[in-house]
């Protein structure tokens, strides 16, 4: 009895410790932001119902200037490092755009591209700063019948929802900003090295390697200069700052770093959670493993304590 | 002494569950000295047949080891085709042939010379000699040179992957598995 | 030269070389320990394991470990793991044990300041036990800058500063200590060797002597009694084992030591699969970055209190005080003025002393790692105060105790 009284008061200030140094600290630094759930509150809903054929026609006609569709045929106008150092960042190709990004923010992004990033603390027109993309102002129809078609299409080119692996949703929500320099394994297969400008291949020479090398260092110069400090890789984000802050901080960077150049993401809920599970591919590949294993050893454990308990009762029955 | 500090039943249960643990944490740190997926993934190496010139060895790596490759003249076929024991050994790729084979001797691992005008090899380390298509022509040596595992993927040979034709070789006993 | 005779077997020719059976009676069976204790004196065993799970995981990180400015931080969270089999497991092994053996040293430590077993000829067990506390404290603390992270790196930065001592601006000693002006590359490198070897070497010869320093005065018990042990071991042995005070080390003392240990490691794990940030601090995952110093830093919680004394004070007085709270628990049984070496609750203001002190040290911890705003600096600098305070006001209440 008296064994289980001195337990409880050990028990007590290890835990009154814990939580004064782990829960109650970390209240104390880091304010709590609640996820929106990417539903993008200050974004109007999409009245208008989409054709994506007439769609298809807007966006050739309008957004193929700057970016590429390889879903569709259409490759870049220009290499991933000319095309930073015109306009500061590669501007995405737009195959998978339709499924990464939330409907109602590709509209909006469409029609006022700093207000949708929620960057217009940088660009400002009245100061002459016009954000790299052109807004769009219509082709002489509804503007926003013509968005809703420009949507549409995206859409149906677009791989569905469940045809869009972690590592897509990375590369086209956050990938030409962000590399990763970790190397993967994901199903049986090594995959390489992410850069801003794609994968590093393998090279068998030397001076290829370096010719690479040249290339995302020239992208990464550009989009210094462009984002004010080079944003950062992400290999370990997922241990370093874990789900909830990733994912507020996606939804809305403003949230925790006011006057950040890093402009709204706009991904859609399922995308956000895919891009979660590629940096824990990336950073946490033996989540899996750490489970399975430590349901075994917490079995086990158990039982050697159980084991260890008897054993004692057994020697002590003839202390007593 | 005697029964006092022996153990009882439970005792001994209790030190069989404690066996158990540590045999099964040996598992885990003999998995920790297992290479890694990155050495592994690193164990094939692809090269492009078409690169290479008649009678000019060219050394190429794999797994960290030399690997000879000799592009065949069509007078070292001619004297092939009288050997067959030598023909086996070529590699057919498209039209021509290749000697491909692991650059250590099967004596005791030096890496021996080419000599591209009397076309055969020779280990300065304890003289061993080897004709061109990397068949053992003096001992000590015990054996020709050993063949890599390789495919054949059109004008490319894949090292690493073992495909029908390196397959047939370890039946016949060409070679041994390197 | 001794005489040896031809061995009857395998336990009889060792017997006859090494004397296997003295040591095994001197060791183990015949090595007594008094019956009166509760699982708190298991903590010595508890800490002998998860010193092993520290040595071993340790032995299988260093074969994958790189000590390279450039490359530790890649060895340690992408090859040790993600590509290491169970190079994971290694890892959270060993951080959550190099903290959770610090809880159990603190239990350990205030277990020996309740029940008095610190005096009346227990010294050298309290002062080889201040030791291993400062060897370990070395030990974390070098090994903390191996990761390479970012709190590896202005751990490095702030603690070394301390060796310039303030107002003296030793700046020379601190360039002595980093062997650079910054912590890099020499700077990973001579703590590297302090982690993995000097400081491991001194803590297995000072786990020998705190083990030595038991033998003579032999281990205390609950009420502080006095046991005459070679008369209760011959009571024991003539069979009356349940009327002797006293108990083997060797089964008797084992079997509760692992019962104890078995509940321990049912906590331990679930530490190590599921509940692992509080010793694997997020921020660490940050490569080290010179320019960039990270918005919060602290140390690892079990630096939180002598950290805390530091911060409300100017540097100067602050570094005094920091310096008192390190070596002050070593005066204990010189400052300890009664002869008493019974548990606190009969010792009167003794017992306010104790448990002042420990709520004060946990309210330490606390204020060492929340931001130093506002009213959390004036707790922090009350609390400092009164740590200060209780140990100055030690010798006098002890002096006036009464013999118990």
């Amino acid at each position: 009895m008296k064994e289980l009284l001195i337990l409880a008061v050990v028990t007590f200030f290890t835990l009154v410790t814990y939580y004064l140094v782990e829960p109650f600290a970390h209240s104390q630094m880091h304010k709590h932001i609640e996820s929106e759930g990417f539903a993008y509150k200050d974004i109007p809903a999409l009245t208008k119902k989409g054709d994506a054929t007439r769609g298809a026609d807007l966006v050739a006609a309008n957004c193929t200037g700057c970016h590429g569709i390889e879903k569709a045929g259409m490759p870049a106008p220009m290499d991933p490092v000319s095309a930073a150092q015109s306009f500061g960042v590669n501007p995405p190709d737009l195959s998978n755009a339709g499924t990464v990004f939330d409907a109602k923010f590709l509209a909006a992004l469409i029609k006022d591209p700093a207000k949708a990033l929620m960057v217009e603390h940088k660009f400002d027109p009245a100061k002459g700063k016009m954000h790299p993309m052109v807004p769009f102002y219509g082709a002489g129809g509804d503007l926003d019948q013509e968005v809703a078609d420009m949507v549409a299409y995206l859409q149906s080119i677009a791989p569905k929802q469940e045809e869009l692996t972690p590592a897509m949703a990375f590369e086209t929500a956050c990938g030409r900003c962000h590399a990763i320099h970790y190397p993967y394994n994901k199903d049986g297969k090594l995959h390489a090295a992410w850069t801003q400008i794609g994968e590093k291949p393998a090279f068998k020479k030397k001076q290829d390697e370096l010719a690479f090398e040249q290339k995302v260092l020239d992208y990464q110069d550009a989009l210094k200069k462009y984002m004010g400090t080079l944003p950062p890789d992400l290999s370990m984000y997922i241990r370093s700052r874990g789900e909830h802050y990733i994912k507020t901080f996606v939804e809305n960077p403003q949230n925790y770093l006011k006057g950040t150049a890093m402009p709204r993401v706009g991904v859609s809920a399922e995308s956000a959670e895919k891009v979660i599970e590629h940096l824990e591919d990336v950073g946490d590949s033996k989540r899996h493993e750490r489970e399975s294993v430590g349901r075994y050893v917490m079995i086990y454990i158990i039982i050697f304590a159980i084991f260890a308990i008897l054993w004692k009762k057994e020697v002590w029955r003839d202390l007593h | 002494m005697k029964n006092s500090s022996r153990r009882g039943f439970m005792g001994k249960a209790f030190g069989a569950v404690a066996g158990v643990g540590a045999v099964a944490s040996l598992y885990a740190m003999k998995r920790t000295w297992d290479p890694l997926p990155s050495v592994k993934a690193a164990g094939f190496t692809t090269l492009d047949m078409s690169a290479y010139k008649e009678n000019e060895l060219v050394t190429e790596k794999w797994r960290g080891k030399p690997i000879f490759v000799l592009k065949q003249t069509a007078d070292m076929i001619e004297k092939a085709k009288n050997n067959p024991k030598d023909m086996d050994r070529l590699i057919k790729v498209g039209n021509d042939y290749f000697m491909v084979c692991l650059g250590l001797c099967t004596h005791l691992g030096c890496i021996p010379g080419y000599d591209a005008d009397e076309k055969s090899f020779l280990c300065a380390c304890h003289g061993g000699m080897y004709d061109f298509t990397g068949d053992v022509t003096k001992a000590p040596p015990p054996r020709g040179l050993d063949i890599p595992p390789f495919k054949i993927d059109g004008n490319k040979l894949v090292l690493g992957e073992e495909g029908p034709e390196y397959k047939k070789m370890l039946e016949t006993g060409v070679t041994l598995k390197a | 030269m001794a005489h040896f005779t031809k061995a009857k077997s395998l336990h009889d020719w060792l017997n006859q070389r090494l004397a296997i059976d003295t040591l095994r009676r001197v060791l183990a069976t015949e090595y007594w320990i008094p019956k009166n204790i509760n699982f708190l004196w298991a903590m010595g065993m508890v800490l002998a394991i998860t010193f092993g799970l520290l040595l071993v995981s340790g032995i299988f990180l260093l074969m994958y470990y790189q000590p390279n400015v450039d490359l530790a931080f890649d060895s340690v969270n992408y090859t040790i793991m993600q590509e290491v089999g169970y190079g994971w497991l290694w890892r959270h092994i060993h951080g959550v044990a190099a903290s959770v053996v610090f809880l159990i040293i603190y239990i350990h430590m205030f277990t020996g300041i309740y029940y008095g077993s610190y005096k009346n000829g227990r010294e050298m067990i309290w002062i080889s036990g201040m030791l291993l506390f400062v060897a370990f404290s070395a030990e974390a603390f070098s090994g903390y800058m191996l990761p390479w992270g970012q709190m590896s790196y202005w751990a490095g930065m702030v603690i070394t500063n301390l060796f310039a001592g303030g107002s003296l601006h030793a700046d020379g000693l601190v360039e002595w200590i980093r062997g650079d002006y910054v912590p890099g590359q020499a700077f990973l490198n001579r703590f590297f060797m302090l982690h993995v070897l000097l400081i491991p070497l001194a803590i297995l010869g000072l786990i020998g002597l705190h083990f030595g320093a038991l033998r003579i005065p032999h281990v205390n018990n609950q009420d502080g009694e006095e046991i005459d042990f070679d008369a209760e071991a011959k009571k024991y042995l003539s069979g009356d084992k349940a009327g002797s005070k006293v108990i083997r080390f060797v089964n008797d003392f084992l079997a509760k030591d692992m019962m104890v240990v078995g509940i321990f490691l049912i906590l331990f794990f679930y530490l190590v699969f599921y509940h692992y940030d509080f010793a694997m601090d997020p921020v660490n995952f940050d490569p080290a970055d010179g320019l960039k110093t990270p918005a919060h830093i602290y140390p690892e919680w079990y630096f939180l209190w002598s950290y805390e004394i530091l911060r409300p004070f100017s540097t100067d007085v602050g570094l005094i005080a920091f310096a008192f709270a390190q070596v002050i628990f070593f005066a204990l049984p010189f400052l300890d003025k009664s002869p008493n070496a019974v548990p606190a609750s009969r010792r009167g203001l003794f017992k306010v002393w104790f448990w002042l002190m420990l709520i004060d040290m946990i309210i330490l911890t606390a204020m060492g790692k929340v931001p130093p705003e506002g009213v959390f600096s004036t707790i922090g600098l009350y609390a400092a105060l009164t740590f200060i305070g209780l140990w100055i006001a030690l010798p006098i209440i002890t002096k006036f105790e009464k013999k118990a």
